[in-house]
């Protein structure tokens, strides 16, 4: 990998870790000295890689310069150091080193999840910080993801900051009660982290998957802990299992999407699938059925190759179930496309009609899909509305696709 | 709110019977959660259910003197009573003859649910 590349690589899996181990070490009160330490890192290897090589061992340089940093601004800063908690203190011998070791590394994230996830910070702050601090976003990324601009970000995260100094948060593991309310956050920024890789319209596959793989390791995170390893979570795993098992198949040689009922299938993970299966299992020992549960099953009944009617039966069950839990347009749109395959094309069409999803392409798409053979001319139309809303030029190709073979 | 009610709630129905209704109703409800029109509901089995009367007086079941037993509802989140009730002629209770759902508004203040 040329250093163009890794940086950025790097940056994605090693920049929160520096920012989570050196957060717990100042305290929140230095958030923005600890995210200024860990990009000034980045910065001096993006200065130095291009003209001395890449070193032998980049994550163990990173970890030094970062060290040095933050070894140096603590000595240089003598109104902090007063401020330095006394734990620290009775460690004098210690008192300047920063522990990276893996242990800390797993340690201080997992601490830092709940942290961020407190209920005085606002959910949506609360995502926002995670994935800037936790999964090491740009603010570019973060407001792609929110579907805003990047000032409102900034505001967003400088407001959170702010609050995390005030309601004099502290770096730690929430009790067990505290654990439970704040869980759902935690899971909902992860499943954000884990869709942000997995339907993101960029064209870099190494970027994606690595997303989608830090979300799971956040996810094994909290289900090897004995605290945090609730049904929802083992169910949240599961469900990125079966999704993640299909990422070699879903993207062909030339980067294009290749929809499901065309993917080859011997390209699917069987130990991801397995893996999938095993937390599934895991997920079902209370009582609890969330959305991770109902989407984890849904994924569950896709990783099935044969087009079974109980196949499709149980999909649109789970779909029902879903949507009475957790309304979503895909949700939706899918529920209708099972319904398509348990009860015929004519009776989805006449539910597809009630969805009026009309400024979603993917809603446009089905009613297309569902008037193939049905109705030409409405197939026609509904596939050109779709392409004309639909934002990527993937996107457009594939629906072109579609009316391409109508036509024949 | 769409309130499900049932002509005779003495009839019992085999487990597959029962299993084919959930399925028709969950398809029912699930069209509606479909369009975002759906707030909640409950089933309410007839098994151990009494009633309590005046002075105290404690009877088996709901169906004593009255004719029409209720078995559930959902509520919906409908713009208007006519949009309610196009959700309720979908309603599988209404396969059966002697059957009725009743539309109600919820009194809030904040419009029709």
């Amino acid at each position: 990998m040329e250093h163009q590349e890794l940086i950025p690589h790097l940056f994605r899996i090693e920049y929160r870790k520096i920012v989570s181990v050196l957060c717990k070490r100042f305290g929140f009160g230095q958030v923005e000295t600890a995210e200024d330490i860990a990009s000034d890192t980045f910065l001096t290897a993006a200065q130095m890689w291009p003209l001395n090589g890449i070193p032998e061992e980049p994550v163990a340089w990173l970890y030094s310069v970062a060290r040095n940093k933050a070894k140096n601004y603590l000595q240089r800063n003598h109104v902090f150091e007063r401020k330095i908690t006394q734990a620290v203190k009775d460690n004098a011998a210690d008192i300047y080193e920063i522990d990276l070791s893996p242990q800390n590394i797993s340690d201080s994230q997992l601490q830092m999840m709940f942290a961020i996830c407190h209920p005085a910070i606002p959910p949506e702050a609360q995502i926002g910080l995670s994935l800037r601090i936790l999964c090491g976003f740009g603010i570019d990324e973060i407001a792609d993801a929110f579907l805003t601009n990047k000032e409102m970000i900034n505001k967003r995260l400088f407001r959170a900051r702010e609050k995390l100094r005030e309601e004099k948060i502290t770096i730690e593991l929430p009790t067990q009660t505290e654990i439970d309310v704040r869980l759902d956050t935690v899971l909902t920024t992860l499943y954000l982290l884990f869709s942000e890789g997995y339907y993101s319209a960029s064209q870099q596959q190494t970027l994606r998957k690595d997303l989608c793989l830090e979300a799971m390791r956040l996810c094994y995170m909290l289900v090897d802990n004995p605290y945090t390893n609730k049904p929802q979570v083992n169910a949240l795993l599961s469900l990125m299992c079966f999704h993640a098992s299909r990422f070699d198949a879903r993207i062909n040689e030339s980067g294009e999407t290749v929809l499901y009922d065309e993917q080859d299938t011997s390209l699917w993970n069987g130990e991801l699938i397995s893996k999938g299966g095993y937390f599934l299992q895991r997920a079902t020992t209370g009582t609890i059925v969330s959305k991770y549960h109902l989407e984890a099953s849904i994924a569950y009944w896709n990783t099935q190759k044969e087009d079974t009617r109980g196949k499709w039966e149980n999909i649109l069950q789970f779909y029902n179930h879903l949507l009475q839990l957790a309304y979503s347009p895909v949700a939706a749109l899918n529920r209708t496309y099972a319904l398509s395959k348990v009860k015929g094309k004519q009776e989805a069409i006449n539910e597809a009609e009630k969805l009026k999803l009309v400024t979603n392409h993917f809603y446009f798409t089905l009613l297309g899909e569902l008037y193939t053979g049905i109705d030409t001319n409405k197939a026609n139309a509904n596939l050109k509305r779709a392409i004309e809303l639909a934002k990527t030029q993937v996107d457009k190709q594939i629906i072109q696709k579609k009316i391409d073979r109508l036509v024949k | 709110m769409l309130i499900f009610r049932h002509e005779d709630g003495k009839k019992v129905a085999s487990p597959e019977q029962i299993e084919h209704w959930m399925k028709q109703t969950m398809d029912w409800i699930g069209g509606i959660a479909a369009q975002n029109k759906f707030s909640g509901g409950n089933g309410l089995p007839f098994e151990e259910s009494k009633v309590v009367r005046h002075n105290s007086v404690v009877t088996n079941g709901p169906f004593g003197e009255i004719k029409e037993t209720i078995g559930g509802y959902i509520i919906v989140k409908a713009e208007s009573v006519d949009e309610a009730v196009e959700f309720a002629k979908g309603c599988p209770v209404l396969q059966s003859d002697g059957n009725s759902v009743e539309v109600r508004k919820i009194a809030r203040g904040d419009g029709f649910h």
